[in-house]
């Protein structure tokens, strides 16, 4: 076993993979992984390795099969066929422990809209079985400018807010392994570069993540790699550079830089997080 | 068993009870029909039924505490069926904690919603006339075997709530349970129905239990009833646990 001991409080979350491993088994190590339902194959043989502490992007359209896949690796679906393992634990056969090396963001938050945004994040680290949750849910709700909503039930809060609270609730425990199955679907321009803020300073802790999306410019800004899914394999893996470079080289063109609709839509409503005042 | 399944439990637990307390309406609605089949049949039908009892509220009350439970259960199924579609049920599945749990802190907070109910119905049933002489044991035996119907009609609403595809769906499956004790002793006796009709009354769960409780209300002896009574409440939960365990696991798989 490779488990890499993890201080409990997010606050000091800095922590690097061990060192002392020669060569460590990737955080995430995928090889001929199979799935279908009834006729339909959804997965038709996946390989794939995510190294530990990088950003890994699964790219592909609708019914590629990303969700399933992100499923097997979180133990809530079994693979037909193939082998996965998530930190270095085999997911059908030690499905505990491989949850308990984990967190899943699903493609809806999974929060609960009932509790307030503290009591949803007390729960989870009381299932976690951690000491002090609710220092971890004060901690939490501060790191993602949460703290003046923490108080009120989840249904008033805005998309992106929910988004944060749902990736803060997948922090709780500080598992290794987090996947995150299309982040920002679904959310307005701010509160993706929230959720993206939040991706990355996950990944400066030294956490491996899995994220699919459909979005290209998401996984361009975020990944250290890429793979494509496309009618149930992995058809393309790789760097953002080593993508670009399967096509012929760029041809210089002289384009006059408009700003993107992108631009002048976050200058106008401004970028900044919203700090809960919805 | 998880060695974290009571601590899981009692989180997830309070969770669900949370709530409750914050939509306190669901107790409301649940306690409101029952009151109101009782309001109507001790002032409206009430009079033109025969039934031997001194009061017509004293032979009524057993159905309708039964009717409580039925209506009330339909929120297990319709909570869990939420928490499955809002996506929240898999986030418990993916973390490290006792499985079961997850459903146990339904039923267990069920069985509180239940008792809450049943506390406003027997409230009202004494503010218009209902009286009986049972000692802190006989109250005891009635609560244990409202318990007992709870948990396994509880069990019974986690299948709908695991399996259903639409909130109709889930809640659907409580309507025939609240309309069973209307064929059994529960509203008149049923040497009143026509053969085939009292066949079946007669050897319903609800006749048996309505009439374990009448006879611990009114003092009389129990006798085979309570025992009746008592299997077939084990018998439903035990189905239904089985049945629930078998859905749960297709839900997971």
């Amino acid at each position: 076993m490779t488990l890499t001991l993890r201080q409990p409080s997010m606050l000091t979350g800095m922590d690097i993979p061990s060192a002392t491993q020669p060569t460590p088994e990737p955080a995430i190590h995928v090889r001929g992984l199979e799935k279908s339902y009834k006729d339909l194959r959804v997965l038709r043989g996946v390989d794939l390795d995510v190294a530990r502490g990088s950003i890994v992007a699964l790219l592909g359209s609708n019914g590629a099969g990303k969700t399933t896949m992100v499923r097997i690796l979180a133990t809530l679906l079994r693979a037909d066929a193939g082998t996965a393992r998530v930190n270095s634990l085999d997911v059908a056969t030690r499905a505990a422990d491989v949850r308990a090396s984990i967190s899943l963001t699903g493609q809806f938050a999974a929060v609960d809209e009932i509790l307030t945004g503290r009591e949803n994040l007390v729960l989870i680290a009381r299932l976690r079985h951690l000491k002090d949750p609710g220092g971890i849910a004060d901690d939490l709700l501060a790191r993602f400018s949460l703290t003046e909503a923490g108080g009120r039930r989840v249904g008033t809060y805005s998309g992106g807010m929910r988004r944060r609270l749902d990736i803060a609730m997948s922090l709780i425990g500080n598992p290794p392994v987090v996947f995150l199955d299309e982040p920002t679907t679904g959310l307005d321009p701010q509160a993706r570069l929230e959720v993206w803020q939040a991706v990355r300073e996950l990944a400066a802790g030294g956490t491996t993540v899995l994220l699919t999306t459909q979005y290209l410019d998401e996984a361009e800004q975020l990944a250290d790699r890429i793979a494509i899914l496309h009618e149930g394999r992995i058809v393309v893996d790789g760097t953002l550079g080593e993508l670009r470079r399967l096509l012929p080289p760029a041809t210089v063109e002289y384009v006059e830089k408009q700003p993107t609709l992108e631009d002048v839509f976050l200058t106008l409503v401004g970028a900044g997080t919203e700090q809960g005042q919805r | 068993m998880n060695r974290h399944f009571l601590g899981d439990t009692a989180a997830l637990l309070g969770r669900s009870l949370r709530h409750i307390g914050r939509s306190p309406d669901t107790i409301v609605t649940t306690a409101i029909m029952p009151i109101a089949f009782m309001l109507l049949f001790v002032y409206v039908f009430g009079g033109a039924i025969e039934t031997g009892a001194d009061s017509y509220v004293n032979y009524l009350l057993p159905g309708i505490l039964l009717i409580t439970i039925a209506s009330g259960i339909s929120y297990t199924a319709y909570r869990l069926f939420l928490d499955i579609q809002g996506g929240i049920f898999e986030r418990f599945q993916s973390m490290p904690i006792a499985r079961s749990a997850v459903l146990w802190a339904h039923v267990l907070t069920s069985l509180v919603a239940n008792l809450v109910s049943l506390v406003v119905v027997v409230g009202v049933a004494l503010l218009i006339g209902f009286r009986t002489g049972m000692n802190v044991l006989g109250w005891l035996a009635v609560a244990g075997i409202l318990v007992l119907f709870t948990l396994a009609l509880t069990w019974l609403a986690v299948i709908p709530g695991l399996t259903a595809t639409s909130v109709d769906g889930a809640s659907a499956f409580s309507y025939p349970l609240i309309l069973l004790p209307f064929v059994s002793s529960a509203f008149v006796p049923t040497g009143s129905m026509p053969g085939p009709v009292r066949a079946f009354a007669e050897h319903q769960p609800v006749t048996a239990i309505v009439d374990a409780i009448r006879h611990l209300f009114t003092r009389q002896p129990v006798g085979a009833d309570l025992w009746v009574a008592l299997a077939w409440c084990a018998g439903i939960l035990v189905v239904a646990y089985l049945l629930a365990a078998v859905a749960y696991r297709r839900r997971i798989s």
